[in-house]
């Protein structure tokens, strides 16, 4: 084991698999002289050539539309969005283009894409640079969606989702850029639609995925101390989604609550409630809860922010409440 | 300017000079209370472009509409945007123009002509287009003027305003402040056309270069493309060469930039060079340049003061505003 960043880790996972196969190639405003405003791709542009590290133009809707034509060529391109708030500027290319390429040939052929972008709030940075959009994608059939929390989970599932046939979307949390953890030596690859139980408990299931993995893990602290026993489950893969994993641990605890930092109408856990609710109606002891940002836009003032996402003292209420403490 | 600058006297040069000295000072400011920590979020300045800000808004009438960009303190400064109350939004203070909610790249003024700075590049250049093509369903005689920088004249969305914006001639400006990179990224580098004004023979719309750092020429440009676009001509599109001083957001390192062309663009500062003029036109008119500095260094430190002294919006605001009539249910669920 050794420990790195969020950022190293995607640094080491697009390094390796560029290493690993000719065909994966780098795209996005500022990837090449600058490598990537959050200095992921440095070193890159030397190591690889401009072929390979492409600083485009800002063009989203063009050169995320150009990366579908290559990757219908045999290239692996990954491209990065600098924001998750800008790809509704290209979402033709993703939603009508990317995600359907594969059903409407017949299975002809298929689209290997994979778009990088940072989402979340927390920087003050306002409403156009704060969007966590996850659920925009999990709704577009044809989409892969990992949304990592951990450095290993990050290099593991992009290296993986490099590999994957299939368009994905890699949302990176920005505030966690920085956050460190141990990252297994040599190839290390997690499967694209596995989740991690992050902490066992018998009591209650916490589902979370990116940053607010961490808020659930603070919560289940809290809790732990007042006696209860929260099992966390770090989805890390929306689509495809670890149903089994997810499943047994609410037969186990008999209630669930979901959280995650996007505005919670139309949000993913509506779409996990649903499911829950649908398939393991028979196992639930308490109503599912959701614990999810206001429907609100982000709002820039640093006295506001705060107030938009779910902290772990929401999650710990949530619980409390589903237990009916 | 050499030459030209003298035609418009020098109460008029001293008013560009003022103007420009508020944006340049606001921004100075800015930049160093942000890196005092005084400041969230972040910034980009506009310092070394404060004539094509000044030159354009000094070209159009109070009731003329632009749409600012990311980099837009100075176009919001320059259209009458107030320094305290811009202060104060970049601070997230209730009651700074967007009550704290938009901050430094979202700052509007409706009732100045401010449709709004935006933070995704090349997003104005249509809207006002739209703007424009409500003056015209209208009637009125209004212009409206995009700033956008060379990166955005690469968005699909440049390309398709000025084709619509032409086909039904609407009274527009598109002026591109080519700066030369957008980020890191020079524009010549991902662009094959030297001038991004040449791209208006595409659409039938003249297009112009002017030196961006020369305030009487972006003036003058802006004035004529308002003239055409008030007598029912369309569209123009202009290009103003110009350059950033400052990294494209403070911290930046800015490795991608030679030296030499640094210092090649700090000898021709827009304010330098009008002072030359001001200075040629009448040596004695020193004192009344020292002036103007003093008394738009009191504004923006008032500007500072007001800001530091003014409230946060209270905690219930977070969820006011997302609809014209707020329910409830629907910002709370
Ligand atoms: C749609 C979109 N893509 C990318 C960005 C990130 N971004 C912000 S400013 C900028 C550069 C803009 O360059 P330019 O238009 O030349 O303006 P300048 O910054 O030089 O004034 C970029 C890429 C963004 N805000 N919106």
């Amino acid at each position: 084991m050794k420990t790195i960043t969020y950022g190293q880790a995607i640094s080491e996972a697009l390094r390796e698999e560029m290493l690993r196969d000719d065909n994966v190639f780098i795209l996005g405003e500022d990837m090449a002289v600058m490598g990537s405003v959050f200095g992921l791709t440095k070193g890159f542009l030397e190591e690889f050539g401009e072929n390979r590290v492409i600083d485009t133009p800002i063009s989203e809707a063009g050169f995320t539309a150009m990366a579908v034509g290559a990757a219908l060529r045999g290239l692996r391109p990954v491209v990065e969005i600098m924001y998750v708030d800008f790809t509704p500027v290209c979402f033709d290319a993703i939603v009508n283009q990317a995600a359907k390429m594969r059903y409407m040939t017949g299975g002809q052929t298929s689209v290997p894409l994979v778009i990088r972008c940072p989402g979340g709030a927390g920087r003050r940075n306002a409403g156009q640079h704060s969007q966590s959009l996850e659920a925009l994608f999990t709704h577009i059939p044809g989409l892969k969606v990992i949304a990592p929390s951990t450095p290993a989970d990050m290099k593991g599932l992009l290296k993986a989702a490099i590999r994957d046939d299939d368009p994905v979307i890699c949302i990176e949390h920005k505030l966690l850029y920085a956050a460190k953890g141990e990252v297994p030596e040599g190839e290390h690859l997690i499967p694209l639609g596995s989740a991690a139980v992050r902490r066992p408990g018998r009591d209650v299931t916490v589902i979370a995925w990116s940053r607010q993995v961490h808020s659930a893990l603070e919560a289940a602290k809290t809790l732990a101390a007042e006696g209860i026993d929260a099992e966390v489950i770090d989805l890390r893969s929306l689509v495809p989604l670890d149903w089994e994993t997810l499943a047994s641990s609410v037969r186990k605890t008999h209630r669930a609550v979901i959280v995650h930092e996007a505005v919670k109408r139309g949000g993913y856990g509506g779409e996990l409630a649903a499911q829950i609710g649908e398939d393991l109606f028979d196992s639930l002891d308490a109503p599912v809860k959701r614990v999810a940002g206001l429907n609100v836009v982000p709002p820039f003032s640093p006295a506001l922010e705060d107030f938009i996402y779910p902290n772990p003292g929401d999650i710990a209420a949530a619980v409390r409440e589903t237990l009916g403490r | 300017m050499k030459t030209k600058a003298n035609q418009h006297g020098l109460e008029t040069l001293l008013r560009f000079y003022r103007e420009m000295q508020r944006v340049r000072q606001f921004d100075q400011k800015a930049a160093e209370l942000f890196t005092q920590g005084r400041m969230a979020g972040n910034i980009h300045t506009c310092v070394g472009q404060e004539a094509t800000a000044v030159g354009a808004c000094q070209a159009l009438e109070p009731t003329d509409f632009i749409t600012a960009t990311h980099r837009g303190h100075g176009h919001c400064l320059a259209k009458g945007g107030r320094a305290a109350i811009m202060m104060a939004e970049l601070f997230g203070k209730a009651t700074g123009y967007c009550k704290g909610k938009g901050g430094s790249m979202h700052i509007a003024d409706l009732g100045l002509g401010i449709l709004g700075a935006n933070g995704i590049v090349g997003a104005g250049i249509p809207i006002a287009a739209g703007s424009a093509l409500a003056s015209k369903i209208k009637g009125g005689r209004e212009v409206t003027l995009a700033f956008f920088g060379d990166g955005a004249s690469n968005e699909g969305a440049f390309h398709e305003a000025l084709n619509m914006a032409s086909a039904w001639r609407l009274p527009v400006i598109f002026l591109c402040e080519n700066n030369k990179y957008g980020v890191s990224v020079a524009i010549d580098r991902v662009t094959s056309i030297a001038d991004i004004a040449d791209r208006a023979k595409a659409y039938d719309i003249p297009g112009i270069v002017v030196d961006g750092n020369d305030v009487v020429a972006v003036f003058e440009a802006v004035s004529a493309a308002a003239a055409r676009a008030r007598a029912g001509e369309g569209p123009s599109l202009i290009e103003a060469k110009t350059y950033r001083h400052r990294g494209h957001y403070e911290g930046d390192p800015q490795i991608y930039k030679p030296a030499d062309e640094v210092a090649a663009w700090k000898k021709r500062d827009p304010l330098i060079l009008l002072q030359d003029a001001i200075l040629a036109l009448d040596p004695a008119a020193a004192d009344k340049l020292a002036a103007v500095e003093d008394e738009i260094r009191r504004e923006i430190e008032d500007a500072v003061r007001f800001a530091e002294e003014s409230p946060y919006p209270g905690p219930a605001e977070v969820v006011s505003d997302v609809y014209a009539a707020d329910n409830e249910r629907s910002v709370a669920r």
